[in-house]
């Protein structure tokens, strides 16, 4: 897994409330094998017309909108445990989201994989998606160690909760597998001793 | 005082980490298709062995054609993803009830009617829809692939406790009102995400009443509201049920496994960090107009004035209006399928209403049993006929129209009355208007080609 310390750039409004796993990657492309490869097809209903085509009117065709920072409505992520969305999401580019909700699965998705959830309060959320869609190359600032998220030369700071266990193996780069590994023994005399079969 | 699922999660923590998650020990191991490949992957390319094989079971339920499953899968990529799965369990020497196996079907209606679900023990899947096994009194829940490669590793999970609540209903339910009513009113009263962060307990004379295929469909629909998961307190019906299936206790086992799943139901003080109530009396049948699962009314009633954004996108994308009712509203496809509708009970209620009757010309209506068994039990019962004079066509098991990653999708702003779990844009298909609701809502539209108000047939 990549480290994520701190990032700045700018970023994509994505000005939709309680987008789903479906929207984030339909389900027809969840036949690959491997992880690459769903970037090509995030949000691909809303990015594309039905010929083909690219939708012009979708925020991420906008090329007034770069950056490796999502910005969505309220309960980002709904639906389907399908981890092909945090990997679509990252494999486009994305390093952070930002919403005022999450669902609980893709949180953890999202954080197995490198890509940073950040929720802010509703208030936040409207000013910021306000601000960015205005001013398109607004910088928003993440600093992970601090939990601060800052925008536009701190004109509007604002911090962020996060597992600290969570947190520890972003800044190193390191997951749940490397650690669970570690508990071998643990788990092992568990095993041996359970009381509720 | 421990409410039932502290009970389960409690006697499955391995160890808890100072300010961190807990290590839970995961019982059993399901896994399908779709989910899996890329987490066997992660195995191999850090060579870690898979730690206990015995735990993990596999079926092919997402990706499968339910027609003609006698032959070589058609598509390319799906062909794949299955061969994959075989090969893998093959390596890692793992139960797997591929494509025509007896035991084949979608995981959430195989795993409970094979006995491999059982009360107190905890069971994920890499599918939101493990929540199903909840109705068992099991902490059972769905899991990212990066979990699955973690339950692969280690047999255990990293994760914090979620929090508690718990839903009663208490009273008769009307007749023609199913348990897919029921979850979907709550669904509609409380909102998809009221259950976030939350494990849902379903308490209260009515879940006391209900089947256990009933139950399955309501925990089955937990994750709809946001939960983690649904839990309903294992109780004689629980384990009426599971005696006697071919991988549940048996003798002596089965006695003192029972003696211990009766301490599980929640203490009567114990406390639920969020609680709702509701009264089986005002329950009606159900059906949905939008685009998420919240979005439901009674059928009598006319769809709600909204001035959000997002509902106003809802509707547009539904080609339906606020204030309008749903009654007398045509519809050309029906589908009685997937996890939370599949079950035997639910081809029972949709028979008993289509005996002797002829489908509307303008309907084309999909039965897809959950499984081989479910299947078997249709033609055992003699329900096929009853279908197929009605001018039904009964496939294959599998998920199919439920997700419409095969075949089997619904056309291009078409209506489709579903008695599946998700009504997303482009769930059964690109731009397909899913409404959601209980199999006998779906036989009646079937029957009469548009939505009719049930209730008045029981009046
Ligand atoms: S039937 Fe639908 S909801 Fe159930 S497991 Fe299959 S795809 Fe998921």
């Amino acid at each position: 897994m990549e480290k994520l310390v701190r990032i700045t750039d700018t970023a994509v409004p994505l000005d939709i409330e309680n987008v789903d796993t479906d929207q984030i990657i339909p389900a027809r492309f969840l036949k690959a094998t491997d992880k690459n490869g769903f970037g090509d097809n995030l949000f691909r209903d809303w990015r594309f017309q039905k010929d083909g085509s690219l939708n012009s009117a979708f925020v991420l065709n906008d090329p007034a909108y770069q950056g490796n920072i999502l910005v969505a409505g309220n309960n980002f992520g709904c639906g389907s445990s399908r981890e092909h969305a945090a990997w679509a999401l990252v494999g486009y580019g994305f390093r952070v989201v930002i919403s005022s909700f999450f669902a609980d699965i893709f949180k953890g998705n999202a954080l197995n994989n490198g890509l940073l959830p950040v929720q802010v309060s509703p208030e936040f959320l409207a000013a910021l998606l306000q601000r960015i869609t205005a001013t398109p190359d607004t910088k928003i600032t993440i600093d992970l160690e601090a939990q601060t998220l800052s925008v536009a030369d701190h004109s509007a700071v604002t911090t962020f909760n996060i597992d600290p266990y969570k947190k520890t193996c972003l800044l190193h780069g390191y997951d749940d597998i490397d650690f669970l590994l570690s508990k071998k023994n643990a788990i092992e005399a568990f095993e041996q001793q359970r009381t509720y079969v | 005082m421990k409410t039932l699922f502290d009970k389960v999660w409690d006697a499955h923590v391995v160890e808890r980490i100072e300010n961190g998650p807990e290590i839970l020990y995961i019982d059993q191991h399901l896994i399908h298709e779709v989910t899996s490949p890329q987490a066997f992957n992660e195995l191999a390319e850090r060579d870690i062995p898979l730690f206990r094989p015995k735990q993990v079971i596999a079926t092919a339920d997402h990706n499968t054609p339910t027609l003609n499953q006698h032959l070589p899968v058609q598509d390319v990529l799906s062909r794949k993803q299955l061969q994959q799965l075989s090969e893998n369990c093959q390596k890692h020497d793992i139960a797997l009830y591929e494509l025509g196996h007896e035991h084949n079907g979608i995981v959430h209606v195989m795993a409970p009617e094979l006995g491999i679900t059982q009360p107190g023990m905890t069971l994920v899947c890499g599918d939101s829809h493990t929540s199903t096994h909840g109705a068992f009194g099991a902490i059972a829940f769905g899991i990212g692939t990066s979990q699955v490669a973690q339950v692969f590793a280690s047999q255990c999970l990293l994760l914090q406790k979620p929090k508690s609540m718990r839903i009663t209903v208490n009273g008769s339910l009307k007749p023609g009102v199913l348990p897919k009513d029921v979850i979907l009113y709550i669904i509609s009263e409380i909102g998809t995400d009221a259950g976030t962060g939350y494990f849902c307990e379903y308490a209260g004379s009515v879940f006391e009443k209900m089947s256990m295929e009933g139950r399955m469909t309501v925990c089955n629909m937990s994750i709809e509201m946001g939960a983690r998961g649904g839990i309903i307190a294992p109780d004689a019906t629980t384990f009426a049920y599971v005696k006697g299936r071919k991988f549940a206790p048996t003798g002596d086992d089965f006695d003192n496994k029972v003696s211990y799943w009766k301490t599980l139901a929640s203490d009567p003080e114990a406390i639920f960090d969020k609680e709702y109530t509701f009264d089986a009396e005002d329950i009606a049948p159900m059906i949905t107009y939008g685009t998420n699962p919240g979005m439901g009314i009674k059928l009598s009633e006319t769809i709600p004035m909204k001035k959000d954004a997002s509902f106003q996108k809802s509707l547009a994308y539904m080609n339906l209006e606020a204030g309008s009712r749903l009654i007398d509203h045509p519809i050309n496809y029906v589908f009685i399928g997937s996890c939370t509708n599949s079950r035997i009970e639910d081809f029972r209620v949709a028979a008993a209403y289509v005996a002797g009757k002829q489908k509307a010309p303008n309907v084309t209506a999909w039965l897809v049993p959950g499984s081989k068994q479910v299947e078997a039990q249709i033609e055992e019962e003699g329900l096929r006929q009853v279908f197929e004079d009605a001018g039904f066509q009964l496939r294959q098991p599998g998920c199919s129209a439920c997700l419409a990653m095969n075949d089997d999708k619904i056309p291009q702003g078409e209506y489709c009355v579903s008695t599946s779990n998700r009504n997303f844009e482009g769930r059964q298909g690109q731009g397909a208007r899913t409404l959601l609701a209980s199999p006998l809502v779906a036989a009646a539209t079937a029957i009469e080609g548009k939505i009719v108000d049930i209730t008045k047939q029981y009046n």
